[in-house]
């Protein structure tokens, strides 16, 4: 029979124009192509140009056209005509709005600037939105870090001069046995996925560290279900068995490490710090001579094992107390095994395979390279055994330690910074003391005396005032979290509440939603937002919020700036804040309104920019007292941090031509477009491993302007800065912490990397709580603010409880229950699955699926508000109190880091199963209406 | 699959009429005059009516007569084909017998083979289906027929045709549903071929790609209950073939054959709702709705 | 015709790698986003912000539990999670193909590509019957039959970069989980891969003779079988050499790196 068949047209025109920018649909900024029909946005697609993604792009960024024209958009300023929490507004103008903020703000700056908490969630532009709160005055400034992740940043800077995800990433393309920790696999996700593609391509192994074998744990040649709370523990016993086979990199040690710093061993106030010389550079012993020497002195060779009397004090090198330490059989396998629920054969066959790795495949690059002390290598060895972790290892009460724990195998074995293990990605490597202090001095009608957030170096830069009280509302930086380089966004409403330490007046926020996931406690936050003093006044007096959707928050606002979606905006990805960097190039971004907004919206920055020159802040006005930029475009082209380093570090310099340093050049942002959005400068082959010691790297960085003279440092194993708070609560030095903090300090802020079991389980009954939970963003969600996205909601509208099948079985659980899930704070009654590649004592779900009834102009019988459902209402900001009357944070002690995942909870099945998920909450009023009843979405047609 | 409504009036009222129309083919009643026109309107009726129905699962209804043009591959087509030309031959040869009357013999005999031919197309549209293991198979095609003619000769009032077709579209039923309740375990599709993934261990579906349903969820995942499906077999068993036996061995009256009709179409109708009801089709195993 | 074609000059289809997928759907939505702008009428989805949200998709991703049986070497192996992307497979032998009544789907000779011509289509949904694989979906607002059309609108566009002439859900994939190319040429990149991983057919019981092949997972969890071979008597452990120690205690540790620095 014949074939026929219809002619078709395979070469359409795609789109009329290609208009590139940086998605917005999490954190991880890759670039797109918007693909523009009739002046509309028809179809977006990853960059391949572009150093993140190189062309790929994940589910929500390809669904950003849904989020762009979501019907949950705000449309107009609002201004609250209600009640708090009941969503009735009206629309005002911009000049109203503005005039409503000046006038609260502006009494505040003359009289208290502390009175304003400024808050920023999954806010890109911190080094703007931190500029106008330092002009401002106020101490109250941070972004999410401190309820996301602060732990993950702040143990790998004190450690190593910078972190995984955005801060560093494996050597995909060398490396040979991946070891992934931690569970909620989201942050730098496309290039996460590229590397494990990359790897997978080569058959090399993935070893998933996880209590939930999902997503990247799923394509893991070898998983270790994990019980939550004890990967330090489990880190810490594959130390002791390296250490005692010898498999460590002692020559790497030597020479990149503080492993042979001399050590005062001495009872009293010198007690653990380091010995110095006279410029306060650490000592070690140089083999050659015997004696002790500089660590940077040109070609000494340290000593690992050296002691060293002087006045008669015995100094012993930080490798002999790690040894002394991790060889105890307290860190065994056999004696660690039931604790973090791995039998002691598998953590002994993981050790040895990593040991078999790192040093039977050692490989040579013919790379000759200089390091910091003057020696040429003719070659860069490669280690290829490297690490990552997710933040499910940095969400938990001992997470700072946790995390330092990695860096500390990682850097045992030499594979840090080296062909086939972690490198850094620019502005990093830096060391802490390259990081600003804290700041907190704060002068009516003066910007505050520095930046307010940064890396204490001991207890003098706690962010204390006079009288020992905290500084700042979040209670950061003090000796209940002294090293709290995030700020603690979850303990601000709370304390803010309390008037602990003291009462503000107005909250602003940006870009959070604290009335609901990502806040702990959500009821009790609600009704924190909501309550009224006895004179009938808000106890939270006013509360300024920018959002572009019509989230749960908004409802609890008195004044809504609405901000535009991320395709109408300007912004700068820049290094001066947390830029686009890969491994081998420094890069930077920005956003551009590929599409004009359509509603009487503002992009923030730009609204912040005339709110600064409204309040004559002294950055945004100009010496004549007029707005000094027009809106964020104009700052990005013009603001200079420095002479010569603005945000953009690309196309500087009049003529354009300068990168790194340069004037500022008004044609800046054009050159940015015409480049795809982003701009790039590769490392130099030969400087681009052993950043921190490698002196090409090094000049090559001063050149881009991200330090201002070279600066090579040793990895700190052993972090004097906490010695320093030991010795505090040992009752050293003037600044001392109160009496019931000092044997928490003692404890835990251990200099070298210790475990102590999760908070919570010393404070609830762990035989009544038996089982942990833990929540992870889906990846098709992940940042994305996904539900009213209506293509995303699809894939996730609502989310049940995973739980094993230990617990299935014992509840006698079938397809379609529901479980009564109680923790030491509250309940929940949600639908269960059941899933088997899981942790046996824990149990989980996919979070911030669940969404209040009438938010994001969904339908109020959407399923995620029906079946849907958090976790949050289960865990508290505070741990449960202990009969001393104070409020003990349920946060990591070094860093102040939420720890989300030290909740325990039992399960029982509900019988019979409620209508809806359980608490369910009255319908919030939609400030935007209901979207359409169908979607045929196709522009230009 | 989706018990629709539209199939299940569809495939019950044509297979009635085309049944109808194969006796009146064979001139059995041999009836002329208006009393003819009283049987081919009531036959043309339910053909015609199920046909109509069929449409309306259509997504595009108003391109229905494309559906002419694939005959040589499609049974759908050849279904659209055998039905007009019955309808045509069938009103040709009606039209003899109510206004000329006459009875044109080799045509009633053609519209008879065609009006079979029509229902054989009809139960090869199922039966064709790989998808659906309990529709694979002779017995369907067998079925249909059988139901169709026992149906036929009841309507057509061929008692004797009647009392012996009935007991044997009702032993056709009770083999097909036997061998139904086997197909899929015996098809040799489960979640271990759909997957490819079964050389490694069990395999169970965890957590499908939306959250909400979807057309295949709609269409083809459709669970009854084993208790409510048994119920529907020997209702569909008593009123389709029990009660108009009975009905047929007692003394004839009108109102005896009007419910001895009507019953069958019941019970028919309920046979059906379960011939869709109850088919597993192969896709739900992706959804980890098919233990098989 | 709605005859499949005797012979197709290639075999264009996908190899998706079930080792390598993170299961993270980006390749759902990449295709969404292009083929609601692209082919034919847009992918429709209705109450898209109700109670009950649906839509056509052409591809969509599944994930499986599998628990592997307890042998000798294992009595409690752990479960395994497998992401399963699904989308139609141009199967050589198509049976949606056959049963459409208007001629609407159809075989490309040149290619293999199994399309659907809208414009024919009546929306009978016999040709979603047929498919065992649950790769075509009505679209509740145009009423027609949508499925994958392997980009056919991106594979030969000439107003796309020759580098991007390629599925869009292949473009996109960020752990690179998705190979496109001609599996009817053995030396092809894909027909290797195939080759070399043992590539499978769904459903091959079914008689389809899909032209997409799936690359099964790699085999997981072995250092579980070496560590309880440990445990076991007469095992030999080939990782124990590698912690062989060299001290018990950190004095004798002492010693070691003494001795071991003299010798860098």
């Amino acid at each position: 029979m014949t074939h026929h068949q219809p002619r078709i047209d395979t070469s359409p025109k795609v789109s009329d124009e290609i208009r590139k920018t940086t998605c917005y649909m999490c954190a991880c900024r890759c670039g797109i192509n918007v693909h523009m029909r009739e002046g509309k946005v028809a179809y977006i697609e990853g960059n391949r140009d572009h150093p993140v993604n190189q062309g790929v792009l994940c589910a929500k960024g390809s669904a950003g056209i849904m989020q762009h024209n979501a019907p949950s958009r705000l449309r107009a300023p609002l201004k609250r005509v209600g009640p708090r929490g009941s969503g009735e507004f009206e629309e005002i103008s911009w000049d109203e709005a503005l005039k409503i903020a000046t006038d609260w703000l502006a009494p505040l700056r003359e009289k208290d600037p502390s009175k304003l908490a400024f808050f920023t969630g999954r806010d890109q532009s911190q080094s703007f939105t931190s500029f106008f709160a330092q002009n401002f005055g106020t101490p109250n400034y941070a972004a999410h870090g401190g309820f996301c992740s602060v732990n993950m940043a702040a143990a790998g800077i004190y450690t190593m001069g910078g972190a995984f995800w955005e801060f560093g990433q494996p050597d995909w393309d060398h490396t040979k046995l991946f070891m992934l920790f931690g569970v909620a696999e989201d942050h730098d996700s496309n290039p996460i996925k590229m590397g494990l593609g990359k790897i997978k391509a080569r058959g090399a192994r993935v070893i998933g560290v996880n209590p939930i074998r999902s997503g990247y744990n799923a394509i893991a040649d070898d998983w270790v279900g994990i019980t939550p709370g004890t990967d330090g523990l489990f880190i810490l016993s594959l130390i002791h068995e390296l250490l005692r086979a010898g498999k460590i990199d002692l020559d790497y040690l030597a020479r990149f490490t503080n492993a042979p710093v001399l050590i005062n061993g001495a009872e009293g106030p010198e007690k653990g710090l380091f010995l110095r010389d006279e410029d306060g550079k650490p000592l070690v012993i140089d083999r050659k001579t015997g004696k002790p020497a500089a660590f940077d002195q040109m070609g000494v060779r340290p000593d690992l094992g050296a002691s060293y009397e002087k006045d008669g004090v015995t100094h012993i090198t930080v490798m002999q107390m790690l040894a002394e330490r991790y060889m105890d059989p307290q860190y065994s396998p056999e004696a660690v095994a039931e604790t973090c629920g791995i039998t002691a054969a598998k953590i002994r066959t993981i050790a040895a395979e990593i040991a078999r790795v790192a040093f039977d495949e050692a490989f040579e690059l013919d790379h000759e390279w200089t390091d910091f002390r003057g020696e040429t290598h003719k070659t860069m060895t490669g280690r290829p055994v490297s690490f990552h972790a997710m933040r499910g290892i940095s969400a938990h009460s001992n997470g700072f330690q946790t995390c330092r724990s990695l860096h500390l195998l990682q850097i045992l074995l030499g594979t840090v910074e080296v062909p086939g293990g972690f490198r850094f990605k620019p502005p990093y490597p830096k060391p802490v003391r390259a990081h600003p202090a804290p700041h907190c001095g704060v002068t009516p009608g003066k910007p505050l005396d520095g930046p307010h957030l940064g890396y204490v170096q001991g207890p003098d830069d706690l962010c204390l005032k006079e009288d020992g009280s905290p500084a700042r509302i979040d209670k950061a930086y003090t000796w209940e979290n002294p090293m709290s380089a995030h700020g603690l966004m979850h303990m601000v409403i709370s304390n803010a509440h309390a008037g602990d330490p003291y009462k503000i007046d107005t909250l602003f926020m940006y870009m959070a939603n604290m009335s609901w996931n990502s806040s702990m406690n959500v009821g009790g936050v609600q009704k924190m937002l909501t309550d009224k003093d006895e004179s009938g006044d808000y106890v939270i007096p006013r509360i300024i919020y920018s959002d572009a959707y019509s989230s749960e928050m908004v409802a609890y606002a008195d004044l809504i700036l609405p901000d535009t979606t991320y395709l109408e905006r300007h912004d700068c990805i820049s290094l001066l804040d947390r830029p686009i960097c890969e491994a081998d190039a420094a890069a930077d971004a920005i956003r551009w309104p590929v599409v004009e907004p359509d509603r009487d919206v503002r992009g923030f920055q730009s609204a912040l920019c005339d709110l600064g020159a409204r309040l004559g802040l002294p950055g945004f006005v100009n010496e004549d007292g007029t707005q000094k930029y027009a809106d964020y475009a104009d700052y990005i082209t013009n603001h200079q941090r420095k002479p010569g380093i603005g945000p953009l570090a690309g196309w500087r310099g009049e003529d354009g031509e300068s990168h790194g340093r340069g004037a500022p050049n008004s044609d800046q942002i054009d050159r940015y477009i015409e480049n795809g959005g982003f701009f790039v400068n590769h490392i130099p082959e030969g400087a681009n491993y052993y950043k921190p010691w490698n002196a090409a790297y090094q000049d090559w960085a001063v050149g881009m302007g991200l330090y201002d003279s070279p600066q090579p440092y040793l990895f700190e194993l052993y972090v004097e800065t906490m010695q320093k708070f030991r010795l505090a609560a040992d009752g050293h030095g003037e600044r001392q912490p109160p009496e019931h903090l000092r044997d928490r300090i003692r404890r835990t802020l251990d200099p070298m990397p210790v475990w102590y079991a999760p908070f919570e389980d010393d404070v609830v009954d762990t035989e009544e709580f038996p089982v942990h939970a833990l929540t992870q963003r889906p990846m098709a969600m992940y940042h994305s603010w996904g539900s009213q996205n209506a293509w995303l909601r699809q894939i996730h509208g609502h989310n049940p409880l995973y739980v094993p099948t230990k617990i299935w079985q014992a509840n006698g659980f079938a397809e379609g229950d529901w479980a009564e899930v109680t923790s030491a704070h509250g309940k929940i009654t949600v639908p269960v699955a059941h899933m088997a590649a899981l942790n046996e004592n824990t149990v989980w779900t996919w979070n911030a699926i669940g969404k209040r009834k009438g938010a994001w102009a969904l339908d109020k019988d959407a399923p995620e508000a029906t079946k849907g459902f958090l976790l949050n209402h289960l865990i508290h900001e505070l741990l449960p109190p202990k009969g001393d009357g104070l409020r003990w944070a349920n946060s990591d002690p070094v860093t102040g880091q939420a720890a989300w995942f030290d909740l325990r909870v039992k399960i029982t099945r509900a019988d019979p199963p409620p209508a809806e998920s359980q608490p369910s909450q009255p319908p919030i009023k939609s400030p935007v209406g209901q979207g359409p009843d169908e979607l045929r979405w196709e522009v230009g047609k | 699959m989706h018990p629709a409504p539209s199939v299940i009036v569809f495939t019950t009222l044509s297979g009635l009429g085309f049944g109808l129309l194969f006796w009146l083919g064979l001139g059995l009643p041999a009836v002329t005059g208006w009393t003819a026109f009283a049987f081919f309107a009531i036959a043309y009726l339910l053909a015609v009516g199920g046909l109509m129905a069929s449409t309306f699962h259509l997504g595009r209804p108003e391109r229905a007569l494309k559906a002419f043009t694939q005959w040589r591959s499609s049974w759908l087509s050849r279904e659209g084909w055998a039905s007009v030309a019955t309808l045509l031959v069938m009103a040709l040869f009606g039209a003899g017998l109510v206004f000329a009357d006459a009875s044109w013999q080799p045509l009633g005999l053609l519209g008879a083979a065609l009006a079979l031919a029509t229902v054989f197309a009809t139960s090869m549209i199922y039966a064709q289906l790989r998808t659906v293991p309990r529709w694979k198979t002779p017995l369907t095609p067998a079925l249909y027929l059988s139901i169709s003619l026992a149906g036929g000769a009841l309507l057509a009032g061929q008692v004797a045709m009647a009392l012996v077709l009935l007991p044997v579209a009702a032993v056709m039923q009770v083999l097909w549903w036997a061998r139904g309740d086997r197909a899929l375990s015996e098809s040799g599709t489960n979640l271990a071929t759909a997957t490819g993934l079964g050389s490694i261990g069990a395999v169970r579906a965890f957590e499908p790609p939306h959250t909400g349903t979807n057309y295949l969820l709609r269409e083809f995942v459709h669970e009854v209950g084993r208790k409510h499906a048994q119920k529907l077999r020997i209702l569909s068993l008593v009123l389709g073939y029990a009660l108009p036996v009975v009905l047929l061995l007692l003394p004839f009256t009108h109102v005896f054959a009007l419910v001895a009709v009507l019953s069958h179409l019941a019970g028919v109708a309920a046979s059906r709702w379960l011939f869709f009801a109850e088919a597993e089709h192969v896709v739900g195993l992706y959804y980890g709705k098919r233990a098989a | 015709m709605t005859t499949l074609p005797s012979k197709t000059e290639k075999k264009l289809g996908l190899v998706i790698d079930l080792d390598t997928c993170v299961g993270c759907h980006a390749c759902v939505v990449s295709c969404k986003g292009w083929n609601t702008q692209n082919y034919g009428a847009p992918l429709s989805d209705q109450e898209p912000y109700g109670a009950d949200p649906s839509g056509t998709f052409l591809n969509r991703v599944h994930s499986y539990e599998v628990q592997p049986l307890a042998d000798s070497a294992k009595v409690q192996p752990a479960a395994q999670l497998i992401h399963f992307p699904k989308s139609c497979l141009h199967c050589e032998d198509a049976p949606c193909v056959t049963v459409c009544p208007t001629g609407a789907s159809y075989k490309r000779t040149e290619d293999g590509i199994v399309l659907v011509n809208e414009s024919d289509c009546i929306g009978c949904g016999l040709c979603a019957w047929a498919c065992p694989y649950g790769a075509r979906e009505l679209d509740q607002a145009e009423g027609v039959m949508k499925k994958c059309t392997l980009c056919v609108d991106r594979i030969y566009n000439d107003n796309l970069p020759e580098v991007d002439r390629v599925p869009a859900c292949v473009r996109t994939c960020p752990a690179g989980a998705r190979h496109f190319g001609d599996l009817g040429d053995p030396d092809s990149d894909v027909s290797r891969l195939v080759a070399d991983r043992g590539g499978m057919d769904l459903m091959p019981e079914q008689g389809t003779k899909p032209v997409n092949k799936y690359l099964p997972p790699r085999p997981k969890d072995q250092m579980d079988r070496s560590a309880e071979a440990t445990q076991g008597e007469g095992d030999i452990d080939v990782l124990a050499p590698f912690l062989a120690p060299v001290a018990e205690e950190p004095k004798g540790f002492l010693g070691w790196l003494d001795r071991t620095l003299e010798k860098i």
